[in-house]
């Protein structure tokens, strides 16, 4: 994987924000914070869970606890899915 | 300050305001199965966080928890008797029979018409509910133990204190999360205070290691994954516990009449509704529940030495409350009273939590020793308290007050007072 992420992974995070915030998805730009998203700190764990599904990723609370915009939310979730993707190349 | 001897309006009438006594503190807790074993354990600074046994971790994102070691049901039941305890239910059994048996009291038939129980529990019978689902769903098991039922209700630890000890008057359960045993106590004090009770058996039990439970726990991302760490500004989050704690209440002068050790006494108890929020604190409900406390009491703020925070170590409760702490008590640091979570040290015991910070503020009064927040480890700006840091400080201390805070924004707080008689009695009971 690239070192940042791609048009369609973004839209995969931004759409799991949307559906879980119930918000239109165009929205949910990169530049948005989760508190003008009007997110608050248990809808973040809610979107934070529907990411972990999304990706079958296990995102930590430390990490979670960095997460507080979309950006961060699609960077963090990059990083983990390439962490995963290389574990497994590993063990292939 | 005038808190005895008092009348007080009520709808049917007018009913006299007592002083209430706390002879008797029962507490079973991750230090031991007694009071004394949670007293010296907190009073020494020393932690009862250990990794996590009752649930093997596996892949829960935390592994350490303040577990009660080495309860074995059958040195406190029979077995006919224990098939229908879930382990809360036990719990609060054996911390009654240590507060009650520490009172000296007896409740005989009119005294036991008269007395009160009042237990606060958040998830009462959860590991026996989590074990009976496990073989429905998991094991494909249709028929559950035909004790299911009272095995998991609420109420079955404060009916199963009624059976055992014969008291028939008003019985009921709290459950108001972690502000549970809080509520349990404050109302109690208020039934003996008014008139509405002659004595009450009064806190909380929890037994929350089910995996079920804990993962649900675990999703909420609040559990830390190493220690809990209150006010420290590294702080990852609370460390659940489990036990019970009880107290036996009385009026102070039939305590006094009968001989009885008076170990403290309740003054006041405030309640509030944060209604802002379900799981974030809002430090204008803990605000306003530490004034309605300070107020029932007919205190100022200034009289007060001594808090024992609700103190969880996640990032939000203790700004919160570091801030409705501010707010009531002001700005200047020096008149600040001095704070402390003793959760660093007994975890966080949910709905028995309230009950064992009342025995340790308890224990705080009657020592003049402050239990220091453990685990301390840098200064928080968004903290800036006086939280007694990792050691145990000498201090004659008067009046405390005790803080809980509940997840669905319900606060509860309880201000005790040190027996004043304190030292002609010492000297009495050691003759």
């Amino acid at each position: 994987m690239n070192s940042t992420p791609n048009a369609p992974f973004i839209a995969r995070v931004t759409k799991v924000i949307a559906d879980s915030r119930k918000i239109p998805q165009d929205t949910v730009t990169l530049d948005k914070t989760f508190d003008e998203l009007k997110i608050d700190s248990l809808d973040g764990i809610n979107i934070l869970f529907a990411i972990e599904a999304e990706f079958e990723i296990d995102i930590s609370d430390d990490d979670a606890r960095k997460i507080g915009s979309v950006r961060e939310a699609v960077e963090g979730a990059w990083t983990l899915v390439a962490a995963k993707e290389a574990a497994a190349a590993a063990e292939s | 300050m005038d808190v005895g001897g008092g009348e007080r309006g009520s709808c049917g009438g007018r009913i006299v305001t007592r002083r209430v006594a706390v002879t008797g503190i029962g507490a079973i807790s991750a230090f031991g199965h007694t009071f004394p074993d949670l007293w010296n354990g907190v009073s020494q600074g020393r932690s009862a966080i250990r990794p996590m046994t009752l649930v093997p971790p596996g892949t829960l994102r935390f592994s350490s928890a303040a577990e009660v070691p080495d309860f074995d049901p059958a040195r406190y039941f029979d077995e006919r008797d224990s098939a229908f305890l879930d382990r809360f239910a036990q719990f609060a059994a054996v911390a009654a029979r240590e507060a009650v048996h520490g009172s000296g009291l007896e409740f005989r038939q009119e005294l036991g018409e008269r007395t009160a129980i009042i237990l606060g529990t958040s998830a009462g019978g959860t590991t026996s509910e989590n074990e009976e689902y496990r073989r429905l769903y998991a094991l494909n098991q249709p028929r559950l133990a035909p004790l299911t039922i009272p095995r998991v209700m609420g109420n079955a630890a404060a009916s199963r204190v009624s059976l055992e000890f014969g008291i028939t008057g008003p019985v009921y359960t709290v459950s108001t999360a972690c502000s549970s045993a809080n509520h349990a106590i404050g109302q109690a004090f208020w039934m003996v205070r008014d008139g509405h009770a002659e004595a009450a058996l009064a806190g909380g039990s929890e037994a929350p290691f089910a995996l079920g439970f804990l993962r649900a726990w675990e999703a909420l991302r609040v559990v830390s994954p190493d220690n809990c760490r209150p006010f420290s500004l590294d702080r990852r989050g609370l460390i659940l516990g489990e036990g019970a704690g009880v107290l036996v209440l009385e009026p102070l002068d039939r305590a006094q009449a009968r001989g009885a050790t008076v170990l403290g006494e309740i003054v006041g108890f405030g309640m509030s509704s944060d209604a802002s929020h379900i799981t974030q604190p809002s430090a204008r409900g803990a605000e306003r529940a530490m004034r309605a406390a300070l107020a029932d009491a007919h205190l100022s703020h200034q009289a007060i030495d001594y808090i024992n925070a609700h103190g969880t170590g996640t990032l939000a409760n203790d700004a919160a409350e570091t801030e409705a702490i501010r707010a009531v008590f002001g700005a200047p640091t020096g008149s600040l009273p001095m704070v402390s979570s003793t959760k660093s040290m007994h975890g966080h015991a949910l709905g028995a939590a309230g009950a064992l910070e009342a025995a340790v503020t308890l224990g705080a009064l009657r020592h003049g020793l402050v239990p220091p927040t453990a685990n301390y480890t840098a200064p928080d700006p968004a903290c800036d308290l006086d939280v007694v840091p990792n050691m145990p400080r000498r201090a004659a201390i008067e009046l405390a007050l005790s803080n809980s805070f509940a997840f669905g924004g319900l606060n509860a707080v309880l201000v005790f007072r040190a027996n004043s008689t304190r030292s002609a009695l010492d000297k009495a009971n050691a003759g």
